[in-house]
């Protein structure tokens, strides 16, 4: 979790003052995220000397990727620092509208960065970079012969699915609704990554994750595709961020992320092309 | 916890005179103002107008019912093991009583996501003893309210056994050696000497556990997991809420400070003056 600086609109002068105080006998503690990028020499030109560090709050299901991908974008730039926040989309999502230092924005869907814009913390117009299905993982070698959906709601099946707050399981609720099955979980994890350990773990049967998941899990589950899945297809958006301390670089990781180097990284990773 | 009526009486008197030099009225102000101003925070956001309805929903009883059960189910749990067990370390020359007075310590230190994590390591369904758990009885517990008990078990334990502990070592060791002298067994000495001493270490001891078990979060959401009715406790559900409609959460917010605060102030009022 990112220290979260709660936006402090409505709060009296005084409190601000002593929570200033607060903030900076703390200052060690917490991870000042964008401070070092205080000096942005690009500023001067258009000439790609980029500085400086950004935050990215990204998807959980992005995990690997972006951190395989933010790498190489450091070794191309040097003296740039990537760092990242990952965690549902939903929790990143009312992380930066209540004011937390994030620098760029990435999504699981649609809905959640619609979320952003309209509390006007996005500095462009969003762009989708991959998509990304649903399929059940199970236990390699499938030890519960889980083929469809309606195979989830077998006595003794236990079954993971995210919050509907979160954008895997919104798209969860809508396949369900398209095969006609009605499911109770035993658990609704807050992001993907955690749904799909509990099956790594054998404490579920299955969980509905995506495609990507189960790919990055390199057979430590297998994946069941299932017939509804195309209508619950994931768009993820990114997008800079109007609180961002160096726009600049910002600008230049999200065209990093929709270039056509960094599309083969995440098509390898289980992702589709948008 | 000190209390002012009976420290007005101490020989110390004096000492309480005078002006508080700045040096430490400054930052005892600014510890207090660190400690009330998300407090007031959080009443100044409340939507008093929509208070209504934002509680309306049964989900917040709900996970507001779960949360007072399990708490004191788990407060139970830390009784009876605690005391039994703040005796033998207080009181018996077990080997290595050093090292389980550590170890008892572990859960105040592990952040409560890795208690959750090492709980469901050994007590999952394919953990060390979860496995046989499952094999051989059929029970289960990660997803279930019993785990939310564990979970909230393993992180207020610790509370009990030291307040008791610390007790044991208070109490006046006469009173234990007098009816020892009169051929009392250990049993018996614990039972009748022993056990009436120490309620009120008990009773604080057991305010703390309570108080700890009911904002369990981390240990919970990662052993027991999240369905709303079985695991889903107060802060959980807080959690969930602040990621789409940070209005009902900090309703829920709210809720739990006042249930909490409440039953703090009645407790106290009843087990502390008598300390």
């Amino acid at each position: 979790m990112p220290t979260v600086n709660r936006s402090s609109r409505h709060r009296p002068a005084a409190a601000l003052a002593v929570l200033a105080l607060a903030g900076a006998a703390l200052a060690g503690c917490s991870s000042s995220s964008s401070a070092g990028a205080s000096a942005t020499g690009s500023a001067s030109g258009s000439s790609q000397a980029l500085s400086g560090t950004i935050t990215v709050f990204a998807a959980a299901s992005l995990q690997k990727t972006f951190t395989e991908l933010a790498n190489t974008f450091e070794k191309e730039h040097p003296g740039t620092t990537v760092k990242f926040s990952f965690g549902g989309s939903d929790t990143l999502a009312a992380q930066i509208t209540e004011g937390a230092p994030a620098d760029v924005f990435a999504s699981a869907n649609q809905s959640t960065m619609q979320t952003v814009e309209k509390a006007g913390d996005t500095a462009g117009d969003p762009t989708v970079f991959v998509k990304n299905t649903l399929e059940i993982a199970v236990a390699p070698g499938d030890p519960k012969n889980i083929e469809t959906l309606s195979d989830l709601t077998k006595a003794g099946t236990k079954v993971a699915l995210c919050a509907q707050t979160v954008p895997c399981g919104s798209a969860a609720v809508k396949a369900l609704a398209a095969a006609k099955v009605s499911l109770t979980p035993v658990t609704y994890e807050t992001d993907v990554t955690s749904a799909l350990t509990k099956v790594e773990l054998g404490e579920v049967d299955a969980a509905l994750v995506y495609h990507s998941d189960i790919v990055g899990a390199g057979g430590k589950v297998d994946g069941v595709v299932f017939s509804t899945a195309s209508g619950a297809v994931n768009s993820y958006p990114i997008d800079v961020l109007k609180g961002s301390t160096n726009a600049t670089l910002a600008q230049a990781f999200v065209a990093y992320i929709l270039s056509s180097s960094s599309e083969q990284v995440l098509l390898k990773a289980g992702f589709q092309a948008p | 916890m000190t209390d002012r009526r009976r420290g007005a009486k101490r020989p110390g008197r004096r000492l309480n005179q005078g002006r508080a030099p700045i040096a430490l009225l400054a930052p005892s102000l600014l510890g207090l103002a660190f400690l009330t101003l998300p407090v007031i925070g959080l009443l100044v956001r409340t939507p008093w107008r929509d208070l209504t309805a934002e509680l309306s929903g049964t989900d917040t009883w709900t996970a507001l019912r779960l949360s007072l059960e399990c708490a004191t189910a788990a407060t139970g749990v830390s009784i009876v093991l605690g005391v039994p067990l703040a005796w033998l370390l207080a009181r018996t020359e077990m080997p290595g009583r050093g090292i389980a007075r550590a170890l008892v310590a572990v859960p105040l230190v592990l952040p409560p996501v890795v208690g959750g994590m090492a709980l469901l390591l050994v007590f999952g369904r394919s953990g060390i003893l979860g496995e046989y758990l499952d094999r051989w009885f059929g029970i289960t517990l990660p997803f279930s309210t019993a785990g939310v008990i564990m979970a909230e078990s393993f992180v207020a334990l610790p509370f009990l056994v030291i307040s008791v502990e610390a007790a044991l070592y208070g109490l006046d060791p006469a009173l234990e050696e007098a009816a020892a002298t009169s051929g009392a067994g250990r049993w018996q000495i614990f039972r009748w000497i022993t056990l009436p001493n120490l309620l009120p270490a008990i009773a604080a001891g057991a305010v703390l556990s309570w108080a700890r078990a009911l904002g369990e979060f981390g240990a919970t959401i990662t052993f027991a997991g999240d369905f709303p009715g079985t695991t889903q406790t107060m802060p959980l559900a807080v959690y969930l809420a602040f990621q789409t409609d940070p209005q009902s959460a900090i309703v829920l917010s709210l809720v739990l400070l006042a249930v909490s605060v409440t039953l703090l102030a009645l407790l106290r009022d009843r087990l502390f003056t008598r300390v």
